[in-house]
């Protein structure tokens, strides 16, 4: 019985490969990676949001290339493993001829050397390491890297907050978390502040009483929480009831709904760097709100701002390069100076976009933006 | 030792290798297909190796994919610096075999240290303790940040290809085999069904046990390293209680004790992950309802249960398929 | 230094163990009794976490948060664990009860994934982790130096209580006159008429119930539950039973508090060191005092 099964399950995957084969003339193939599952599944699920809309946008104005437009998406499920697996089977079986894509950056740097050798260009939706665009030259992102984040949150410290001590904490199984505290902590520390504390938690920690206390004890002005909202939601609750009243500060991974669904007060008056603001008045922006409002029912993070611009952004490559060729559309990418709603994207050398960020405020139980700090 | 004919073995491996060969060349199976065999033959390795250690030795060891990343590590570590020293290198498939064979007995080293413990704890212990080891050398690796620490061990050069990965799991099915047909095999046999019995009957119980764990964890470890060039990647997620949970799943459908269930039980599993990923994703796709791939987890967890109950002895039991049989010779 | 072992510290430690002792005494009360490890406890322990957060939402249309509701969300977690216990004991455990026991411990592992992975597959639980609501209002105090609020006196306060509710149907009651039997001989028990069957599916129960309590309190002191958070506080409260002596119900307390106090020590110390001292403390123990610290040395029966 056991080998009907596979069989069965062999026969479908062959079918689906051929099925594959037989479209690819008559519509243009990307592929899509976010996490839709595990711990940053909001994440994945947002950017995936951007990623269909842009799509669609495209198709309704004739598509790329006077071709439809379809996507495959895989789930990377957070884990490299499976990145590197869903990469492989993109290029390979779905025959996409670029890929947008993904979240996490341990994720992208799985897939990246993929893309490279089999020179099909990439863009990042949210991978903000710095080694990812290090790959190789088919690969970009659509968002800011981890050492201007890093840097931009201790000066937003130092100089709005006033703070003179901060102390950090972050996952030391995270390598995002692990090297945007590094960043904090060398910008904040040439400034002029002392950073009095820094300790690290376990991935999948829920009591962080002992990391607190300990940091607590050095009375630092600022917090800096370099984790994800789920994480950071916990600490801050478990820091206010240790009696920590001061502001806390963090990266893009705060952004989303479930901080202050989780959190609640204990995240009030806090702030984080991220992309984009909602609020941004900017007619790009608005209407990108809008539209995302009317079809998802809900206002968009940055995580579905940056799947829509790195679509868009990918699409119009392909449709500068005038070809689905590798080559052509790198180039056409490299090129690239678009107007996105996570701001003005150019490329510098190394392909990561040269931007701002904005500082985002949690205040009445939303995200309220705060400022814009220049790189 | 006596020479072992092994000409059905043979036959049957050439056949295999000959036919997937042919059908990579004529472009039939494309890269991703390519990438399914190849990981159902590293996977071959691993649960054979683990069955080695819970099927034929009668040990409970909760922790095998601690070993494969040992293996991964070491192997992929050198090979990065290497190249890294000497980009020519990178053709020179004999550096990337002695950086495996170096993986290999780096894991071969930890199973000895593991196997310890197993010579005072039974059962249910053993499988904590092991399960624990494994946890401790992920979390080790986790944290050692020359190799990446979480990040994990990237850019490791691409040399596992389908020749490598189909003549390591080939050698590997063989010694295996010959150690569970020999003298020493039956040794270990004779532990799993009675120890004390065994012991009394003048079995150095000790010998084998670690035996068992350092064999066991040596081809782990090389599996380990042939994945980690595969995926390019060695992450320390990869080698958590889930992914041995995986083997664990293999070596019972497969059949405690049986090499070839281990065989068919790792291609069928690794097939049937991608049938299921194909098959959700059109679900969830074309269909619209929303179910993620957790449902594939569901379905081992399932099945594992389901033999557990049903057929405890798996697919094969204890039963291996006439091919792998060494005939005795007759004088 | 002073940060380390201070009273806050204590405290936390005091509070972690709390949640770790009822969970604990499941294990060592199921392994007491049919000698199984059940890999499967401490997604109960998640199962009673989730049913309590069902029961906030289903409750919360005519009733407000607090005391009350309180109550009643605990009596349903409590339900919650039993439930699925019994369901496990029923359908997985106890067709392979005189099979041998590797079967049922492969079989544990295969219920816990099974859980694990149904609550995450399902749309409307998971994934993603979800926000325990805020049942009682949070209040502060100052005992010493520590900040100690209420939740901690609350997670004491129940793990005391159900201790001790406990201790008495095991040492007064005929039920648990029953389960010592049991546990001591199994066919001895049975000889003597005991139902055993009866009395270890009621034991599974009881388990069952103290981990659903102790995911309603981990749900409400560390207010985020998602599927697998049942994984690491099981792994550890087994480890405590180990460490008190498996099979020994106020072993299973001492045990718990130690690693609770263990694990925050460690943590505050380095975090890395705090990862990993449960699986320290376990190699320790089984290398040195197997038997645990308050578990009888039973002779091995040649």
């Amino acid at each position: 019985m056991k080998s009907s099964i596979i069989s069965a399950f062999v026969a479908v995957a062959l079918a689906g490969s051929f099925l594959a084969c037989d479209k690819s003339s008559k519509e243009i193939k990307v592929g899509g990676v976010a996490p839709a599952t595990g711990e940053a599944a909001t994440f994945g699920a947002s950017t995936k949001n951007g990623m269909d809309m842009a799509l669609a946008e495209w198709n309704a104005k004739g598509g790329v290339l006077t071709k439809p437009v379809k996507m495959s998406f895989a789930d990377d499920k957070g884990d490299p493993a499976e990145a590197a697996t869903v990469w492989t089977k993109l290029i390979e079986q779905d025959k996409v001829c670029a890929v947008i894509g993904t979240v996490m950056s341990k994720c992208s740097l799985a897939g990246a050397p993929i893309s490279q050798n089999s020179k099909i260009p990439m863009i990042a939706t949210s991978s903000t390491n710095p080694k990812v665009t290090l790959v190789g030259d088919y690969i970009f992102r659509v968002c800011f890297i981890d050492p201007f984040q890093g840097t931009v949150g201790a000066k937003f410290a130092f100089d709005e907050l006033k703070a003179k001590k901060a102390a950090c904490l972050f996952d030391v199984g995270n390598d995002y978390t692990k090297g945007l505290s590094e960043f904090f902590k060398a910008k904040f520390t040439a400034l002029g502040g002392e950073v009095v504390g820094y300790e690290g938690h376990a991935t999948g920690t829920t009591d962080f009483k002992a990391q607190l206390t300990k940091l607590l004890a050095t009375k630092p002005d600022v917090l800096y929480v370099s984790d994800y909202y789920n994480d950071v939601a916990l600490i801050a609750k478990q820091a206010r009831e240790l009696g920590f009243k001061g502001p806390m500060l963090g990266g893009d991974g705060w952004d989303s709904p479930k901080l202050t669904e989780v959190g609640g007060a204990a995240v009030e008056g806090c702030f984080f760097t991220n992309h984009y603001s909602q609020e941004d008045t900017s007619p790009v922006v608005v209407e990108f709100v809008k539209n995302y409002k009317a079809k998802y029912n809900a206002v968009p993070d940055a995580l579905a701002a940056l799947g829509y611009d790195a679509t868009n952004m990918m699409l119009d490559a392909i449709q500068r390069a005038g070809s689905t060729d590798g080559d052509k559309i790198k180039d056409a990418m490299a090129k690239a100076d678009y107007k996105g709603v996570t701001g003005q994207v150019k490329f510098d050398g190394d392909r990561n976009p040269v931007k701002s960020a904005v500082i985002i405020e949690i205040k009445g139980g939303k995200q309220v933006y705060k400022t814009t700090v220049n790189p | 030792m006596d020479k072992i004919k092994l000409p059905k073995l043979l036959i049957f491996g050439a056949l295999f290798y000959l036919v997937v060969q042919v059908l990579i060349l004529t472009g039939v199976l494309n890269g991703y297909f390519v990438v399914i065999i190849n990981r159902s033959l590293i996977f071959v390795i691993l649960a054979s190796t683990l069955n080695l250690i819970n099927g034929i030795t009668g040990q409970f060891s909760l922790g095998h994919m601690g070993f494969a990343a040992v293996g991964a590590y070491v192997s992929g570590t050198l090979t990065t610096i290497i190249f890294k020293l000497n980009p020519h290198h990178f053709a020179d498939n004999g550096a990337f075999l002695v950086c495996i064979i170096l993986g290999g007995i780096g894991a071969a080293v930890v199973g000895f240290l593991i196997g310890f413990p197993s010579l005072r704890l039974k059962g249910d212990y053993l499988a904590i303790v092991t399960l624990g080891f494994g946890e401790i050398i992920r979390t080790i690796l986790n944290n050692i940040a020359f190799v990446g620490g979480p990040r994990g061990l990237l850019g490791i050069p691409k040399f596992s290809g389908f020749t490598v990965i189909f003549l390591f799991t080939f050698f590997t099915i063989v010694l295996l085999r010959n150690l569970v047909q020999s003298s020493h095999g039956r040794a270990m046999l004779s532990i799993r069904e009675n120890e004390l019995a065994s012991e009394l009957a003048g079995v150095d119980t000790t010998k084998y046990k670690v035996l068992g764990f350092v064999v066991g964890a040596f081809f782990a470890g090389i599996a380990g390293g042939l994945l980690a060039h595969l995926l390019q990647i060695a992450h320390p997620t990869q080698y958590g209680f889930y992914a041995s949970s995986i083997l664990l799943i293999m070596v019972y459908a497969g059949g405690m004790g049986s090499l070839t269930g281990s065989m068919i039980a790792a291609f069928s599993l690794t097939f049937l992950t991608e049938g299921l990923r194909v098959g959700i994703d059109w679900l969830r796709d074309s269909v619209g309802i929303p179910i993620g791939t957790e449902w594939t987890m569901v379905v081992y967890a399932l099945l594992l249960i389901f033999i557990m109950l049903f057929k405890t002895e798996g697919f094969m039991g204890m039963r291996e398929s006439k091919i792998l049989i060494i005939e005795e010779k007759r004088v | 230094m002073g940060s380390i072992f201070s009273a806050q510290q204590i405290v936390n430690g005091l509070q972690l163990g709390a949640i770790y002792a009822l969970i604990a005494l499941g294990y060592t009360m199921v392994y007491g009794i049919v000698r199984l490890i059940n890999f499967a406890h401490g997604d109960f322990f998640m199962v009673g976490a989730y049913a309590a957060y069902g029961a906030f939402y289903l409750f919360n249309f005519f009733l407000p948060a607090g005391g009350a509701m309180a109550f009643i969300v605990l009596i349903l977690a409590m339900a919650g664990g039993a439930a699925i216990a019994l369901l496990s004991n029923q359908f997985a455990y106890k067709p392979l009860r005189y099979k041998p026991r590797l079967s049922s411990l492969v079989t544990a592992i295969g219920v816990s994934m099974l859980l694990e992975y149904t609550f995450s597959a399902m749309p409307f639980i998971g994934p993603s982790p979800r926000g325990f609501p805020e049942l009682l209002a949070k209040k502060m105090f100052h005992i010493g130096s520590a900040e100690v609020s209420n939740y901690v006196m609350i997670d004491l306060l129940v793990a005391a209580a159900l201790m001790i509710g406990l201790t008495f149907l095991i040492q007064r009651t005929p039920m648990g006159k029953a389960m010592r039997a049991v546990s001591q001989d199994k066919d001895a028990a049975k000889l003597m008429g005991i139902d055993v069957e009866k009395v270890i599916a009621f034991t599974f129960a009881i388990g069952g119930s103290f981990a659903g309590a102790a995911g309603l309190l981990a749900g409400l002191t560390y207010p985020r539950i998602q599927p697998y958070m049942g994984i690491l506080p099981g792994l550890k409260a087994f480890i405590a039973a180990v460490l008190g002596g498996i099979g020994n119900v106020p072993g299973a307390v001492l045990g718990a508090f130690i690693m609770g106090l263990a694990e925050t020590f460690a943590t505050a110390y380095n975090s890395l060191l705090g990862e990993g001292i449960a699986f320290v403390i376990l190699i320790v123990v089984l290398l040195l005092r197997p038997n645990g610290i308050l578990g009888e040395k039973t002779a091995d029966k040649i």
